[in-house]
């Protein structure tokens, strides 16, 4: 996400010392780092391991386990559109089309530097009000193509 | 005297503007210099009235809804203060038929109450469980908790006073008492929303647990999906410190107890019992094999106790009512009340609390109102991503454990799913497949690789290619995966993909499609 400082090498110290006697630190220091930097940067994984007296390699493992963490710098808005059967039900498939022939947005796209980042995931827990997304982590329902449209034109700042 | 008006701030309704809502009544009543207080409540689960908006009035609490930010000045003008006429009046909304008509037991308070204030909860009989749980001891709680039935709502259904006794039983320097609330099943919400909308009372129940079975510390692992419901209960966490709730004295007694938030980080599989242990470890969320049970090595290798958070919120309403009225409610083995989801194509989406065997047609067409297009129902998945896909022909099964696995479904999670006529089911065979593929942990092999085979097979079906023999072999791979996998994501995945062949298998012959595969 856009306006996050760039990767400290000592900032990351400093929040892996903070959890480091936490039990199970892991998740919990992986979500101080992102919510810091945006990312997991390869060089704090040494870190970590070391911290937690685990191997770089069991780091790197549980890192790549989780869909949440990433592992470079992602720009722009993130869209977290749901995928799962009860947006399903509502056409979130047609709006996932529209995304990409319409906007030129395709989802899980491993490019990371565009306005909108379209991030499939399964399940909001706003399925009463099918298709949901979040949208920085801020949550809409009931989409459609033209509330599509309108965040699509927020996030290339055309309106607002 | 201060006008007390209450706007959502549940996740559901803010996503269709209740902030946008809370703002301009507050906008509105400044300028107009009323004496208002406005309450964040959760949401009481009509979602089809969100952004709800209510007024205390001398009768009751009146709804108006759904509001839209504009339409503030014109509530003010109307007189919504005193409950007076509206287009968008809804009456008392205790009187509202989709509410009056369930059986609320855990979701009694939800909508109703600020679920931060602890004097709330408190006076709209919170703790009431926990005091009698802490009068009774550990041995007359756990007894209560058996003797009302009381099975696990995650899904698996388990008795959950037997898990209560296994680790009572065993003697440890340490236990916990861990919640699962990594509530991945489309088509399920009712965690979220009362986390976010009464958090209190699954920390009571987790504290009925604690001091139960004689765990000092407890753990809730919150799916990182919901990240409003995380931020609430790690307030409510706060709040239940700072009262006495939780912290070396629970309510004044002699019991321990303290609990911690956790986040997951996507991963549907931590909602498996064992995943989520050894995420909480700090691991890959890969699953263990049992035995051991959680309930005598779980966490750190210490009996843990690990429930819903429906099973957690059940037991303070058991406690303080006795085991005896909670089982009065239900049907056969499926005791008490289960918060049924109405979601996906439906009319009138929310939740629905009632005591097990309500049949499917009172919940989709009595209170759902049949689907939201207006089109004709042609299928129901009942249970999550893992349950059966039924066709309108079982509408009249009931909704409990033991006839949902007659009609070769599961009850899961309680979640429902309605599609319309324009779903083809073969795609979604395909997609239960493709889901498995890619929230498989990789431990057991048919699922591992079982699934993505499973997606190409289905493929293959579609396009027409060698159609008798594929059906055949998805069949054969279906047995494979439930046969050989130790948790129930390979070992259910079969289950939405053979009712789906089963019930609709005229979407599996259908003329090959000429949209190129993805």
């Amino acid at each position: 996400m856009s306006g996050r400082m760039a990767f400290d090498l000592s900032l990351a110290q400093t929040l892996i010392d903070r959890r480091r006697d936490t039990p199970g630190a892991t998740l919990p220091i992986l979500h101080d780092l992102q919510e810091q930097f945006g990312y997991i940067d390869d060089a704090a994984i040494p870190l970590i391991a070391d911290a937690l007296n685990i191997s770089k390699a069991e780091t790197l493992g549980v890192i790549s386990f989780y869909h949440d963490f990433h592992r470079s710098p992602v720009d722009g808005r993130a869209l977290k559109l749901c995928r799962a059967e009860s947006c399903q039900s509502m056409g979130c498939e047609d709006l996932v089309s529209h995304l990409e022939f319409r906007h030129g947005i395709k989802a899980d796209a491993e490019d990371n530097h565009s306005d909108l980042h379209v991030q499939t995931v399964y399940c909001l827990g706003n399925c009463a009000l099918s298709p949901a997304a979040l949208l920085d982590g801020v949550p809409v329902g009931r989409l459609d193509r033209d509330r599509i449209d309108g965040i699509v034109a927020a996030a290339q700042g055309k309106v607002q | 005297m201060t006008a007390r008006v209450f706007v959502p701030a549940d996740s559901s309704a803010l996503s269709i503007g209740a902030e946008l809502v809370a703002d301009a009544i507050r906008d509105e009543a400044r300028r107009r210099g009323l004496d208002t207080e406005l309450v964040r409540t959760g949401s009481r689960g009509l979602f089809w009235l969100e952004p709800l908006v209510e007024v205390e009035t001398a009768a009751g609490r009146v709804g108006y809804g759904p509001i839209a930010p504009g339409e503030a000045a014109q509530l003010f003008e109307a007189g919504f203060l005193n409950g007076s006429a509206h287009p968008k009046a809804l009456g008392l909304v205790d009187d509202i038929p989709y509410l009056a008509k369930q059986q609320r037991l855990i979701f009694a308070r939800c909508g109703l109450t600020d679920p931060l204030s602890l004097e709330d909860y408190r006076k709209h009989g919170g703790l009431r469980g926990l005091e009698r749980a802490l009068a009774l001891g550990s041995k007359a709680t756990i007894e209560e908790v058996l003797a009302s039935g009381l099975r696990g709502r995650g899904g698996a259904g388990f008795p959950t006073g037997i898990k209560w006794r296994t680790t009572a039983g065993v003697t440890a320097d340490q236990k916990y008492i861990v919640c699962n609330a990594d509530e991945g099943d489309s088509g399920t919400f009712a965690d979220r929303m009362l986390m976010e909308g009464d958090p209190f009372l699954l920390i009571e129940g987790m504290t009925i647990a604690g001091v139960a079975v004689g765990a000092t510390k407890g753990y809730v692992y919150i799916r990182s999906e919901y990240p409003h419901a995380f931020a609430t209960f790690q307030r409510a966490i706060e709040r239940a410190r700072a009262g006495g709730l939780l912290g070396p004295s629970v309510l004044g007694s002699s019991h321990a107890f303290d609990l911690e938030a956790r986040l997951g980080a996507g991963a549907y599989i931590c909602g498996e019992e064992t995943s989520l242990l050894e995420s909480l470890e700090g691991k890959r969320g890969q699953i263990r094999v049992k035995p051991p049970l959680p309930a005598i090595s779980g966490l750190f290798g210490k009996p843990t106790v690990i429930n819903n958070v429906l099973s957690f919120a059940s037991t303070p309403w058991i406690l303080e009512h006795g085991a005896k009225v909670y089982a009065a409610y239900g049907v056969g083995r499926s005791l008490g009340s289960q918060p049924f989801q109405l979601a996906g194509n439906i009319r009138y989406g929310g939740l629905v609390e009632l005591a097990f065997g309500a049949t499917l047609r009172e919940l989709v067409e009595g209170f759902g109102g049949g689907t939201r297009t207006g089109r004709p129902i042609r299928a129901l998945q009942v249970g999550g991503p893992l349950g059966a896909y039924l066709p309108e022909s079982l509408l009249d099964t009931p909704l409990d454990y033991e006839s949902m696995a007659a009609a070769g479904g599961m009850l899961g999670h309680g979640g429902i799913v309605v599609f319309d006529d324009s779903v083809d089911m073969a795609r979604q065979a395909r997609f239960a497949m493709e889901f498995c593929a890619k929230e498989s942990c990789g431990k057991c092999t048919p699922c591992r690789i079982g699934s993505t085979r499973g997606v190409e097979t289905v493929d293959k079906i579609i396009a027409g290619h060698d159609r008798q023999k594929n059906v055949q072999l998805l069949r054969d791979l279906c047995e494979v995966m439930t046969d050989g996998s130790l948790c129930a994501l390979g070992g259910l995945a079969p289950m939405p993909v053979l009712s789906a062949l089963n019930h609709f298998s005229e979407d599996f012959a259908k003329a090959p499609a000429r949209v190129a595969a993805e």
